[in-house]
């Protein structure tokens, strides 16, 4: 059976192109950037020209990227960096209530640590209220981190505001674009940011791969020490062929987004119009025009995630859902419940994101697929009442 | 996403594929319903009792893979047996009959073992109500 993918918002494969760009960087160009003869010295210019590359990508100055190992980390490194680099100054902190937990366990961290953490609420469509960010501003709040958009449900946030706001108070802005870097144009200065998470495998770069944008003059610790690699900030030696792979993503990213935006939002609008007509009691959760063009996201009333995911899957259909009936919690999504979902709608959504290789033909056959799926699904829901 | 495959052992997957004794019983014997939205689980289990044997059973579940093989599994595992022997079905034996779970989905099991046990419970209350009505 030919599988269909549509969960690029978790991973997505990486391009052949950015594969033979890695591969030399395995074997004959193995050097470490930090040795002093050739080999090493070969290996700092690939370094350099992927750091140029992926600052290009973003407007920024390749002095202003440091490589990490992830998106993840660099959430970490941004929100922790920041918080240390700044308590003199103050020790609140302002986020949003639908960040990836990157950010959120980050600040929970921090928390425990003596800062205070205030959690913005988001309207029903996942939009943050640039006019709360205003408000919960004290006179001690040293960083605002709100991601620029949300992994689960596509809502593209308010930054560029939020940054006029920032600006004014003198207070450091950070937003994780891990899901925006290379899927939609994003300029550091246009949304106005001092600190942007990104990470490569997003955008079809290799796993184990991110960077962080870091605004010349943003005070922030080291996140790692031992070693005098990437400005000092992060020591270790360098992930070559990972950080050639994102350079090399980065520039294909830059050449191919906008035919990219405008045929992934086709697609994504024949999917959610197909599904919202041909299955009763659903709703697009997440904003319906400030959306990112490769994602959807539906709740389906009377039925559950996981068991429309494996059915799915069955039919070689790869999803995601904000269900969570394998965590530990058993809670839902903490992004769908803070939009005001009910706990049986966040258990019933469904993610489908789309990618470079998702096709008309693909889009179809969910929208074939889907609706027998939840049929049977509901034949045995004990929300709905059988027909006697 | 998770790798379902890997997950879910085969007689999970059968009966989640082919789940058996799915629907209501018109006029049951005794209704059980247990779980709750907050944790994405929710089973009704329907049962028709004759001569304190179980003749049928049937589920409605609004849940997982493990939730929806876990309510077929009991009920199949409950017909033909008396109210006693159907009362000492433990979550561990619908596991076991499954060929395992995974650890984070034995809650199912207990949905499943809690579910049967609330119906035998709501038969036996019936049937003490109908005893004292004809006394």
């Amino acid at each position: 059976m030919k599988r269909i993918y549509l969960d690029y918002a978790a991973t997505t494969p990486t391009h052949p192109e950015v594969v033979k760009a890695m591969l030399p960087y395995f074997t004959e160009e193995f050097g470490n950037p930090s040795s002093i003869h050739s080999y090493g010295q070969e290996a700092k210019g690939a370094i350099e020209e992927a750091r140029a590359k992926v600052a290009d990508l973003i407007g920024a100055r390749s002095e202003e990227i440091i490589f990490t190992s992830g998106g993840t980390e660099a959430d970490n490194f941004a929100i922790k960096g920041a918080a240390f680099a700044n308590e003199s100054r103050g020790n609140h902190i302002i986020t949003s209530s639908i960040e990836h937990h990157a950010v959120i366990e980050s600040c929970k961290f921090l928390e425990k640590r003596g800062f205070k953490v205030t959690y913005l609420p988001e309207d029903e469509h996942g939009l943050v209220d640039p006019e709360d960010v205003r408000k919960a501003i004290t006179g001690k709040t040293i960083l605002i981190s709100v991601m620029h958009a949300n992994n689960e449900v596509g809502t593209i946030e308010p930054i560029a505001e939020i940054s006029k706001i920032a600006k004014e108070a003198g207070i450091y802005l950070h937003t994780d674009a891990v899901q925006t870097v290379g899927h939609i144009p994003v300029d550091v200065n246009e949304l106005g940011v001092d600190l942007l998470a990104m990470s490569a495998h997003k955008l079809y770069g290799p796993k184990g791969t991110g960077a962080l944008y870091i605004r010349k003059g943003t005070k922030l610790v080291s996140f790692m020490h031992g070693g005098e690699q990437e400005r000092r900030r992060r020591a270790s030696t360098e992930n070559v062929p990972g950080i050639v792979g994102f350079g090399r993503a980065a520039e294909l990213a830059q050449q191919e987004i906008g035919g990219e935006v405008e045929r992934l939002t086709y697609l994504r609008d024949k999917l959610i119009t197909g599904l919202l007509e041909q299955i009763d009691h659903t709703r697009l959760n997440g904003h319906p025009i400030k959306r990112l063009p490769n994602n959807v996201n539906i709740s389906v009333d009377f039925v559950e995630g996981e068991s429309m995911l494996l059915n799915l899957d069955l039919e070689g259909i790869c999803a995601s859902t904000g269900s969570a009936c394998s965590s530990q919690s058993l809670e839902p999504s903490h992004v769908l419940l803070a939009m005001g979902l009910s706990h049986e709608q966040a258990h019933g959504s469904l993610r489908f994101s789309l990618g470079k290789w998702t096709t008309e033909e693909e889009i179809n056959r969910v929208l074939e697929v889907l609706p027998q799926v939840v049929a049977k699904l509901r034949a045995m829901s004990p929300f709905l009442k059988s027909q006697r | 996403m998770r790798d379902v495959w890997s997950l879910y052992s085969e007689k999970v997957m059968e009966h989640f594929k082919n789940p058996r004794n799915v629907g209501e019983i018109e006029n049951p014997d005794g209704i059980g319903h247990v779980g709750n939205p907050v944790c994405g689980d929710i089973m009704e289990l329907y049962i028709k009792v004759n001569d304190s044997t179980i003749t049928d059973a049937k589920f409605k579940t609004f849940g997982c893979g493990a939730a929806i093989a876990t309510s077929s599994m009991v009920t199949e595992m409950v017909k033909g047996k008396s109210i006693s022997e159907a009362l000492e079905i433990s979550n561990r034996a619908v596991a076991e009959a499954l060929d395992g779970l995974p650890p984070v989905k034995m809650h199912c099991s207990v949905l499943a073992e809690e579910a049967l046990k609330s119906a035998i419970e709501d038969y036996l209350a019936k049937r003490r109500g109908k005893d004292n009505a004809s006394e």
